[in-house]
């Protein structure tokens, strides 16, 4: 019996059915999958949000987490920061010819244990397989489906002068997780990816103020590339203060180590929340009430209508920009 | 709290500050040498702190923009040259050469590899006996003794398929020829930290000695160049030009001088090719003969490696910039036509180049 | 230009070393400063520790600036 994939494992014959029903679908289980039918039959009412995204995180496994957890969290808070309810994702695998099962195995497994904590359902899927060389490991898609709260007008073009900026917790945690694992780089350390459902602590955020402008997960491209993205979205401008933007001391030293700034460095489990000023106390309080907002604080505001641009506001007391990215953090030592 | 700690404490500039308003020079002009110095005060927002009348500008401090094109040109061949493992430190990647980068030549298929160190750059050649790992040894005084440390070692092992390109360049003659030019008015030299740390601060009294410029080795911390800014001012006011050292927890008169000897033993200094400066003598590190069968350069696919001369980009100034004739955010094709996504030239590429400190956080408008 | 960083030397054989800075671990050559002992700081560079730390000379600086503080109130 082959402890890895195969091609035949992606031919649609007996040992793909084996493959899915026993390694993926089984750790799945609803009775929607159940039914394994073409296409998943849902019952939705009211307005819908829907999302998709592509994860091809490299090392698959690292401090915190790995791409199943990933796979299952990104798109559950893509849907949550909308302010709809995730319900339904989808399960796309690409799978590398000579991935080992038992990797295979503990992936789905943690999809299986974020799906649980998220209280999504993955309701239909696909799974290929590419020879060796075509793909790295393994690459997974999942689009989801969420129900958006009645009356909720909740994007990114909504944050308005006043506003005032939280955030749940501390920043580039997921980045220099995966980074520090990465061939060359060897750095060990208390570092750990911050990934996780955020759709619990959406709910008590919605349920603290209904008056919610804008929220954001800041992924990719970090804290300062939500920012500036809202920023242009709203036309605004937004001020937050270096000294209540929380980072943690590990992770500080890796990014002064490798010459990364935090602002700029992925997190998979933070919730920006844009809220008008007579709300924010009470914001703050409720995700302070959740597992994933205990050190949930007020980092910043929105200043005025007109130019977007972000501002930081230093621990000097000084004041300057915090730009747009372009392309990647490269880790660099001059 | 670890003593390191203590001075990255906001609290500590109060009193160095109004030490630097109270001293009166009139209107100065400061050139930080390095790259990190010109990220640090622009990240810091300390030009913000600082009496108007002080005025900073940057200088030719950041290794990956003075590489000459030339020399951007050749690397990218040698990338190409079959057989070839290219290790390089993550900065270099996206210089534009006159037909693309390094990160387009990846791209194309020439195998480069990104390394934090050259003990990398020595592991990939033990994993890889069957192709010539060549590092592409960019750096100034600090990178240069850890090139210098690999290249021993694999003497050491007899790691015969290791080699080195080296484009390390020396500080202290490039200042030299700076000052000799006469094109640029500076009072006073903020000068770099951790070349210092290895070289010393003895290689920088030519400037007070010949020029009666002022000069302080800076740490990184804001405190640490505010406390370097204040010596720099008081020697100013008092017309006594020294080198003062801001940062002595890390530099000496004398630096490290076992580094110091290793770069002896494995380099020979020539005279090297300065984007915006054109041949400044003595200020190129390449493999003594000592060492020849880990120069890269006498390797004779690389030494006939045909380069066309090319001229940079006609709208580039970063030869200006580095002499700190103009700042970057005065450069017509600044944030026009040159940015980070799209740069000109590499003092906007280079996380460490001016115009990219300027760009990322120098400047007041988004874009 | 020169990215470099101070970390704490937390054991040593040979010329290897392992530093931590705040919880982040990593070997390090002892190559170019082969008179650092467990629990100096050195400057780190590149995967090289280039200089030791003078203890005495940090708190010096530290005491400086706090008198220009006490001085400027």
């Amino acid at each position: 019996m082959a402890d890895k994939i195969l091609m035949a494992h992606g031919s649609g014959g007996l040992m793909s059915h084996d493959l899915i029903t026993s390694r993926v679908a089984a750790k799945l289980q609803n009775e929607i999958l159940g039914t394994m039918d073409d296409a998943a039959v849902l019952n939705c009412e009211g307005r819908l949000a829907f999302t998709t995204d592509s994860y091809v995180v490299t090392p698959c496994f690292f401090p915190g987490g790995d791409i199943g957890k990933l796979a299952v969290c990104g798109t559950v808070n893509d849907l949550s920061v909308m302010g709809a309810s995730p319900r339904y994702l989808s399960l796309g695998l690409i799978l590398e010819e000579g991935l080992p099962l038992s990797e295979l195995d503990t992936i789905m497994d943690s999809i299986a244990a974020a799906a649980s904590e998220a209280g999504v359902q993955v309701v239909t899927g696909d799974t290929k397989v590419v020879a060796r060389g075509s793909a790295d490991k393994i690459f997974i898609n999942t689009s989801g489906i969420g129900l958006l709260r009645p009356g909720t007008r909740i994007s990114g073009s909504c944050a308005r002068p006043g506003d005032v900026i939280i955030i749940n917790g501390t920043i580039a945690d997921h980045g220099t997780a995966v980074l520090s694992q990465r061939e060359g780089l060897k750095f060990s350390g208390e570092l750990c990816s911050d990934c996780a459902p955020l759709n619990g602590l959406v709910e008590a955020v919605l349920d603290a103020c209904g008056d919610i402008h804008a929220m954001r997960d800041p992924t990719r491209g970090g804290l300062a590339t939500s920012l500036n993205e809202i920023a242009r979205q709203s036309s605004v401008g937004i001020v937050i203060n270096e000294e209540a933007v929380p980072v943690r001391q590990p992770v500080a030293s890796l990014c002064e180590l490798l010459g990364l700034d935090p602002l700029y460095v992925a997190n998979e489990g933070k919730l920006l929340v844009f809220v008008p000023a007579s709300g924010a106390e009470k914001v703050v309080g409720a995700m302070q009430n959740q597992k994933y907002g205990r050190q949930a604080r007020v980092i910043g505001k929105v200043t005025e209508a007109g130019p977007s641009r972000v501002m930081m506001r230093t621990r000097l007391g000084t004041t300057r920009i915090v730009n747009m990215i372009t392309g990647d953090l490269l880790p660099r030592i001059c | 709290m670890s003593i390191i700690h203590e001075f990255e404490k906001a609290s500590l500039v109060q009193g160095v500050l109004k030490n630097i308003r109270s001293i009166d020079t009139g209107p100065v002009r400061l050139m930080e040498f390095c790259g990190s110095h010109t990220a640090a005060i622009l990240k810091s927002g300390l030009r913000q702190l600082l009496p108007s009348d002080v005025k900073l500008l940057s200088g030719p401090g950041c290794p990956v923009c003075v590489t000459h094109q030339d020399d951007i040109d050749r690397m990218i061949a040698l990338a190409a040259i079959p057989g070839v493992t290219l290790c390089t430190f993550g900065d270099m990647l996206k210089v534009p050469g006159s037909r693309g980068s390094l990160a387009e030549a990846s791209a194309d298929g020439a195998d480069i590899r990104t390394v934090y160190s050259t003990l990398d750059a020595l592991e990939i050649a033990r994993q890889n006996p069957d192709r010539r790992v060549v590092l592409l040894g960019v750096g100034f005084e600090t990178t240069a003794p850890t090139i210098a440390a690999s290249i021993v070692q694999a003497r050491d092992e007899g790691l015969a398929n290791y080699r080195v390109f080296s484009l390390a360049k020396v500080c202290p003659p490039v200042v030299r020829a700076l000052l000799a030019s006469g094109e640029v008015d500076i009072d006073g030299i903020i000068c770099p930290g951790h070349v210092s740390a290895v070289i010393g601060s003895k290689p920088f009294e030519f400037i007070p000695g010949e020029y009666a410029i002022a000069c302080a080795v800076a740490g990184f911390e804001p405190v640490d160049i505010l406390l370097a800014i204040e010596m720099i001012l008081v020697q100013i006011k008092n017309h006594k030009p020294a080198v003062d050292i801001a940062y002595s927890r890390f530099v000496t008169r004398e630096g490290n001088s076992h580094a110091r000897k290793l770069m002896a033993e494995v380099f020979e200094t020539v005279p090297a090719m300065w984007r915006g400066f054109g041949e400044v003598p003595a200020s190129g590190l390449v493999v003594a003969p000592g060492f020849a069968e880990f120069d890269a350069m006498q390797d004779p696919a690389v030494a006939g490696l045909a380069i066309e001369p090319c001229s940079p980009d006609p709208g580039c100034r970063c030869g200006d910039i580095l002499r700190g004739v103009m700042l970057p955010e005065d450069c017509p094709r600044f944030g026009k036509g040159c940015s980070p996504a799209c740069p000109l030239g590499p003092c906007m590429v280079s996380a460490e180049g001016a115009c990219a400190s300027y760009y990322m956080y120098g400047r007041q408008n988004g874009g | 230009m020169c990215l470099a960083v101070p970390a704490k030397i937390i054991s040593i054989s040979g010329l290897q070393a392992e530093i931590d800075i705040d919880g982040i671990r990593r070997k390090t050559s002892l190559y170019l400063t082969p008179e650092a002992r467990e629990g100096d700081y050195v400057l780190l560079h590149a995967g090289f520790a280039i200089k030791v730390l003078d203890k005495e000379e940090a708190a010096q600086t530290l005491d400086l600036l706090r008198q220009m503080n006490v001085n400027n109130p």
